[in-house]
């Protein structure tokens, strides 16, 4: 089951359930918040998705997440659930061969109730708008680069999460304030129950225990990425009308340092960027890893 | 003569009636056990698919929860059911719902015609070997297990807890010695009938009852009695991770499983539609009677565990965060450190990096911007230059580095104006050559062109940094390897400490060095410490720079590179 929000993301829809569809996903059920580009009637017309329809504040069901905790409560209870943006596209250790039901039942049988995939922005070379995404079309043909070994790890006690930030944001936007750079941990995959709940987006969960997804003492535990399709052509018009707002996180502060940043740099590309081939490439660079999947 | 197979199932039912029927299909009969606890329709529906095969049988159903007496329990009632029914069976093969033949069973036939009285099952002594992969081994026979470990470990736990503080033991029949191995074996007519004709069976069964997991040393054990050839392998493929669960396979391991040369593999994923297809069908069979050979299939297994466990040196990720002193290598390779050879030797970085052929960095920590070679403002990685990124969370970015780097050995320069956070972390760090010359920040200083007022002031900071940093260099713990001479010391004789440090830098650029470095000017420096000491600031880290003698005027090489002679 699949579980997403979305305000006008129209072009990107045809791309993204055909990922996941291809991926195995059985379901989606998806919370549109009001877009007046049909997104709605294009999703009804999905026989495997269920849409609900808000017109109520993103900000005030805290950034979507009481919205999908709620759907998830209701119709997520027992089930893998996957809660992704759709800008994100998720990669595990052997996707390429593996359906999602292979990851999930191993996590069954490994008694592994969540699943980490950490955000990874990917970016083209050159101005954003060189190349218009087309309908349809995988973004990754566009944005093909990534940032592959700048980031920046703490512990978060309170949720006892591990908080992740770096990354070409950090790199471009957030050089002198590194503390406001976006934070990039996720744990989009989680066998659901009743009692769980998203604390801020997917970035942490209640109860605690379920943030427990790296390794204390040495090894690895397997974890997946989410590829982030957030620097398209797309990009400026988004941070524009998101600013305008002002819905999003600590007033939108991330979109107004976006906006101030694309408008005197707006190549994130730089020549140690490196070119997305596939997972193990991911795995390699230490960005994921297989645990003891194999 | 043919094999027979007894095959226990729970779930997945319709791909182990795949496997019975491609089985029965070939000559071998097989009794198939469904555990009681399946629901009956789905029980049923297996009866009715395997109706047409007047070779399959199933047998009377236990409830078989994972450790109990259950599968054993299962096991004896299908293997007497197999032996009474088909008489023409000499081996029988004890496999589960989620096996599968990798070889054409014609080839198994003949394996096991050729060795008619082997028996292939796992044996091992408990008192020689930890066959277990975690957990209880011994005790395994000694305690009493009567909660369920699934659903009741904190009482399973404790109990256990509490024979082994009480030293409560159960007494073993006489004439059992323990023995452990995989459950799937392979034994022949005569040996299985002798343990389930046994003459104290009765007695035998009420022990193993209780013993914990009894499927790994019921017949483990029983067959050191009778049997005469005891094989001490499994002949199926199943291999089992780090928590003792068994290792999956999917369509990916298709050409792995193929070239493993194993009958017999387990676990497969029951979704694996392309290894079911593939070896399902008819196969053609091969001329080589090899034995099997699953090498590789233990290499992939065994890094999986490696990474689960050890992980990759010097890697932090989101999913591994080791706890101090557990990362296994707090960086991902050796670098090196240098304090104040920068400001002792002019261009010291060009000469560092062609004498040694490894990258050497500027100041990594200096307060304006991270200093990488070449001047880059973005490194490896993508590595910012930012200082505010650097500092913001230095050990990520050191780590990072390094294990961006893999592979080339870095060098960089460090000194007391540089941030000092990171320095416990370095000292204590196994890869690090950190080599100081202590007091080397003064020569700069001498240089410079400032008031004495606001030269005494800085003198006296960087002496204070540096001082704390000395002592973290020489506290007990330090695991880096660390060189601290005084300034005058190593201006005294540079070549031998140079030397010592190339030849560790690089084993392969093992010759004599035939050129130092250039040293900066030093001509009055002895009279600017004087000035120093005169002003009340005591500079100590440079050791014995007498007025008037200076290192330089002694020699009559002076700004000249030093020859070895």
């Amino acid at each position: 089951m699949l579980f997403s929000t979305l305000r006008n993301e129209r072009i990107r829809l045809p791309f993204f359930l055909k990922y996941y569809r291809d991926m195995g996903v059985n379901h989606f059920l998806i919370v549109d918040n009001a877009s007046d580009d049909g997104s709605r009637e294009y999703l009804l017309d999905q026989p495997d998705v269920s849409l609900w329809t808000t017109k109520h504040s993103y900000k005030r069901a805290r950034f979507g997440a009481d919205w999908l905790n709620w759907l998830q409560m209701r119709y997520g209870h027992a089930h893998w659930c996957l809660v992704v943006d759709p800008d994100e596209f998720f990669v595990y250790p052997f996707c390429d061969t593996r359906p999602i039901r292979a990851l999930t039942d191993w996590l069954d049988a490994s008694n592994i109730k969540s699943f980490p995939a950490m955000l990874l922005d990917m970016y083209p070379k050159g101005p954003l708008d060189a190349h218009p995404y087309r309908e349809g079309q995988d973004p990754f043909e566009i944005a093909q680069y990534f940032d592959s070994g700048n980031y920046i790890f703490q512990r978060n006690a309170r949720y006892g999460n591990l908080w992740v930030q770096g990354g070409p944001r950090a790199r471009t936007f957030f050089a002198d304030d590194p503390a406001m750079a976006p934070a990039l941990n996720k744990i989009p995959l989680v066998k659901w129950s009743r009692d769980f709940a998203y604390v801020s987006s997917t970035h942490m969960l209640l109860p605690r225990g379920l943030n427990q997804t790296f390794d204390e003492w040495g090894g690895e535990k397997a974890s997946g990425i989410l590829l982030h399709a957030k620097f398209l052509d797309t990009f400026a018009a988004k941070a524009e009308e998101e600013m305008t707002r002002g819905q999003h996180y600590s007033a939108s502060a991330e979109y107004k340092a976006y906006k101030a940043g694309l408008e005197t740099q707006p190549d994130l590309w730089c020549k140690w960027s490196e070119k997305y081939i596939n997972w193990r490439q991911l795995e390699i660079l230490g960005l994921m890893s297989k645990g003891n999947w194999a | 003569m043919t094999v027979g197979f007894i095959m226990l199932c729970h779930t997945a039912l319709w791909r182990a009636a795949q496997v019975a029927r491609h089985w029965a299909e070939r000559g071998c009969p097989v009794v198939i056990h469904v555990d009681q606890r399946v629901g009956i329709r789905a029980f049923d529906k297996m009866k009715a698919d395997l109706q047409d095969m007047e070779n399959v049988q199933f047998s009377g159903r236990h409830a078989c929860e994972w450790g109990t007496w259950g599968i054993v329990a299962a096991s004896q009632e299908a293997a007497s059911l197999m032996l009474r029914t088909f008489p023409a069976v000499r081996h029988v093969y004890l496999a589960s719902g989620s096996c599968l033949p990798l070889r054409p069973v014609e080839e198994l036939v003949a394996y096991l015609d050729q060795r008619p009285k082997t028996d292939f099952i796992e044996s091992v002594t408990t008192e020689d070997v930890g066959w277990t992969v975690g957990g209880l081994d011994v005790e395994r026979f000694t305690m009493r297990f009567p909660f369920s470990w699934r659903k009741q470990r904190g009482l399973f736990d404790a109990y256990v807890w509490l024979q082994r503080k009480t030293g409560l033991q159960r007494r073993m029949p006489k004439s059992i010695v323990p023995h452990l191995g995989s459950q799937w074996w392979c034994l022949t007519r005569q040996t299985l009938s002798a343990i389930l004709e046994h003459p104290e069976r009765p007695q035998i069964d009420r022990y193993f009852k209780k013993v914990w997991i009894p499927d790994e040393s019921y017949f483990q054990t029983l067959v050191r009695q009778v049997s005469s050839t005891v094989e001490g392998r499994s002949l199926t493929l199943s291999k089992f991770d780090f928590q003792g669960k068994p290792h999956i396979f999917y369509d990916d391991h298709l050409q792995l499983l193929r070239r493993s040369d194993c009958f017999v593999a387990r676990k497969i994923w029951p979704q694996a539609n392309k290894v079911y297809t593939s070896f399902l069908a008819s196969q053609p069979g091969r001329q080589t009677a090899s034995e099997p050979n699953p090498g590789k299939i233990d290499r992939l297994f065994a890094k999986a565990v490696e990474r689960r466990t050890k992980g990759r040196p010097g890697l932090y990720m989101q999913s591994r965060m080791p706890n101090e002193n557990w990362e296994n290598g707090r960086t991902a390779g050796p670098y090196s450190v240098f304090c104040g050879f920068a400001e002792l030797f002019e261009n010291f970085e060009i000469w560092l990096s062609k004498t040694s052929g490894t990258r050497v960095h500027g100041h990594l920590f200096a307060p304006d911007r991270v200093h990488y070679a070449g001047g880059e403002r973005v490194y490896n990685g993508a590595l910012s230059d930012s200082a505010a990124l650097r500092d913001y969370n230095p050990k990520s970015f050191l780590s990072s580095l390094i294990w961006n780097t893999r592979g080339e050995r870095q060098c960089f320069q460090f000194g007391p104006d540089d941030t000092q956070k990171l320095n416990r972390f370095m000292a204590v760090d196994g890869n690090a050559q950190i080599s100081v010359i202590s007091g080397a920040w003064a020569v700069p200083l001498f240089h410079s062109n400032q008031n004495f007022g606001d030269i005494r002031r800085e003198a006296a900071r960087l002496q204070k940094i540096e001082q704390a940093y000395l002592t973290t260099l020489r506290s007990a713990f330090v695991k880096a390897r660390v060189r601290i001479w005084s300034l005058a010391d190593f201006v005294e004789n540079p070549m031998e400490p140079l030397q010592t440090i190339i030849d560790e830098l690089g084993p392969r650029q093992a010759r004599r060095l035939t050129e130092a470095p250039r040293m900066a000017d030093l001509t009055g420096f002895g009279q600017f410490l004087q000035n120093l000491r005169n002003q009340g600031m005591q500079p100590i880290l440079m050791g014995d720079f007498p007025v008037g003698d200076d290192p330089a005027s002694r020699n009559s090489r002076r700004g000249r590179p030093y020859l070895v002679k």
